[in-house]
């Protein structure tokens, strides 16, 4: 290449890049060196009160607090139930479907995806009218079938509480997942899948030899949005409980936003903040690992 | 060929039987708002569910239509025009997700070609920057954005939710999947015909790469429409609310009455599942292109 070319390349590379990085430096990179930086402050968010800076001192208060060390035992029970059950579910579902004719592939498609479209707002006011003691149908249902005797308050109780939550996170969080499988499933070597036929492999030996090794990085994929988005459950929380009862449906996402802008705690909640987005990466790095090994 | 047992046929009678209960349990959720949001009062509170409504009414639309009390339009401080102030919501959903679409769309686009046509210095760095910014919990840095939002004077302003909307580099990596397949002949002529730089991205490289602007253009139209958690610490004053964050609010207000609730969840939902069925196809490209590959 020519020096006046690479010149050329140079800048209008950059200049092709511009308007996209104002906005990626200004509204992600930014936050997030700031995010780091104000965690070290003792921080208020509408006083105006002067940053003090404190050193390591919420990190150290973090690890004493009973709220937030149980909303990370919380968090980490989403993460943990939702994770393998959502894989499992829309591998399941995207192997029944994606040899299907093309309507009905789009009809089951898209009606699983519907709760993802619907909004999280919309879907989560129709589940609590559905958990709800005395109008709700969970209770019409269970109790005339036998399965429990008098009416429970499914959200007010922390027995149920999480477990409720944890139910409608899974309808919000199949969708994409199973659009994924399915356009993996379809691309699979299919002179492979049939030369393994010919040879006598069954179904299950297909799918375990030839098929699960070559949709293993969609498997990662998934393994990692799914981890992300459990991690950061936070609308189901704040319009449905609010944490309680009890925080029993404490969240770290939904903390840091409480403690931030409720308690108006802005560092606190910042180093919150960090801690959560270490934990993601250092999730997100096993599964990369472990797959990688395989 | 494969001999068809009887086994395999029961086997796949029953996964669709279990496929389509599953789909009509997903379904459920929404034909609940849609129905909840014209029965009676009596109907909606009444401890034995009325699985169709048997007297329609328009009672929950009328109510929540009922308060002209927002302007239609405020431009630089002038109100004109008395709406309800759903309606009110409703336009400043779609102004929002259109707008950050049409920013999303124009520099990603040209972000997404740069990084995958332009050999220029950094560009293997700044990628690996946007790969791992993707890995990030966005919730948690949309924490530390609000003092910058409100330094910069956006605080309750509708572009403070689009502004970090755009920003997120999903779009530039899923442009740049769509750019590598742009043949670099085609770029060689152009620049052989002394085409401007710019000229060469408006006359070749967009029209390449149109179905991937259309995917993303569909998908950031979606995700911004039910981006809650942004919108809920973006937006305060009751004419700037989304109309999800305004069910949200309305909902706080009045917990019990389920009807009205159902109706705005209704409003809420409707429009971007319309828009979502119509634009489904390209929809899920988008979904299957963003996906990290190997």
């Amino acid at each position: 290449m020519s020096k006046a070319l690479r010149r050329r390349e140079n800048i209008s590379g950059y200049l092709f890049l511009l308007p996209s990085l104002i906005f990626f430096l200004g509204f992600v990179v930014f936050p997030m060196i700031l995010c780091v930086y104000t965690s070290f402050f003792d921080a208020k968010l509408s006083a105006n009160v002067p940053d003090a800076f404190v050193g390591f001192q919420n990190y150290v208060t973090l690890w004493k607090d009973p709220v937030f060390l149980k909303a990370l035992v919380n968090t980490f029970i989403i993460v943990l139930v939702s994770v393998p059950v959502v894989c499992v579910f829309s591998l399941w579902v995207a192997s029944a479907i994606y040899k299907m004719k093309e309507g009905a592939l789009s009809f089951f498609r898209i009606v699983f995806y519907l709760p993802v479209v619907t909004g999280s707002v919309a879907v989560t006011v129709v589940w609590k009218w559905m958990y709800n003691n005395y109008y709700g149908i969970f209770n019409y249902l269970l109790k005339g079938m036998g399965f429990i005797e008098k009416n429970i308050n499914w959200l007010g109780d922390p027995k149920y509480a999480l477990a409720c939550i944890i139910i409608i996170l899974l309808t919000t969080s199949v969708g994409q997942p199973i659009v994924l499988y399915v356009s993996a499933l379809s691309n699979v070597d299919q002179s492979l899948v049939e030369a393994a036929e010919v040879d006598g492999a069954t179904n299950l030996q297909v799918f375990w030899r030839i098929k699960w090794p070559q949709i293993m990085p969609t498997t990662l994929y998934i393994l990692v949005i799914t981890t992300i988005n459990s991690f950061q459950c936070f609308a189901l929380i704040q319009l449905l409980t609010s944490g309680g009862p009890n925080y029993a449906t404490e969240t770290v996402m939904y903390y840091i936003y409480y403690t931030a802008f409720k308690l108006n705690n802005f560092g606190y909640g910042n180093a919150m903040g960090v801690i959560l987005a270490i934990f993601i990466a250092i999730l997100s790095a096993i599964q990369f690992r472990l797959a990688r090994e395989k | 060929m494969k001999i068809t047992s009887g086994r395999t046929k029961a086997y796949r009678t029953v996964t669709l039987i279990v496929l389509i209960v599953l789909a009509l349990l997903f379904l459920f959720p929404l034909y609940w708002i849609l129905t909840g949001s014209v029965k009676t009062m009596a109907e909606i509170n009444s401890a034995t569910p009325r699985w169709f409504p048997q007297e329609f009414t328009l009672r929950n639309y009328a109510e929540l239509f009922s308060r002209r009390s927002a302007p239609l339009l405020s431009l630089f401080g002038v109100e004109v025009g008395k709406v309800p102030g759903a309606i009110r919501w409703l336009l400043n959903t779609v102004f929002m997700a259109v707008m950050a679409m049409i920013l999303t769309c124009i520099t990603a686009a040209m972000a997404g070609y740069a990084l995958a046509k332009k050999r220029f210095f950094g560009r293997t760095l700044l990628f690996s920057l946007i790969v791992a910014a993707m890995a990030l919990p966005k919730q948690v840095i949309l924490i530390p954005l609000i003092r910058e939002i409100s330094a910069l004077g956006l605080y309750d302003n509708i572009w403070a939710v689009i502004f970090p909307t755009v920003g997120w580099p999903f779009g530039v990596f899923l442009m740049k999947q769509f750019s590598e397949g742009i043949p670099g002949e085609m770029l060689e002529a152009a620049r052989i015909d002394g085409a401007s730089e710019l000229k060469t991205f408006t006359s070749v490289v967009v029209p390449l790469i149109k179905p991937g602007i259309g995917a993303l253009a569909i998908f950031t139209f979606i995700n911004s429409w039910n981006d809650y958690f942004m919108q809920l610490i973006m937006l305060t004053s009751s004419k700037n609310l989304t109309i999800s964050l305004g069910i949200a609010t309305m909902q706080a207000e009045n917990s019990t009455d389920f009807g009205l609730i159902m109706a705005g969840a209704a409003l809420a939902a409707v429009p971007i599942i319309v828009v979502f069925l119509i634009f489904q196809k390209y929809f899920t490209k988008g979904i299957t292109m963003g996906a990290v590959k190997g």
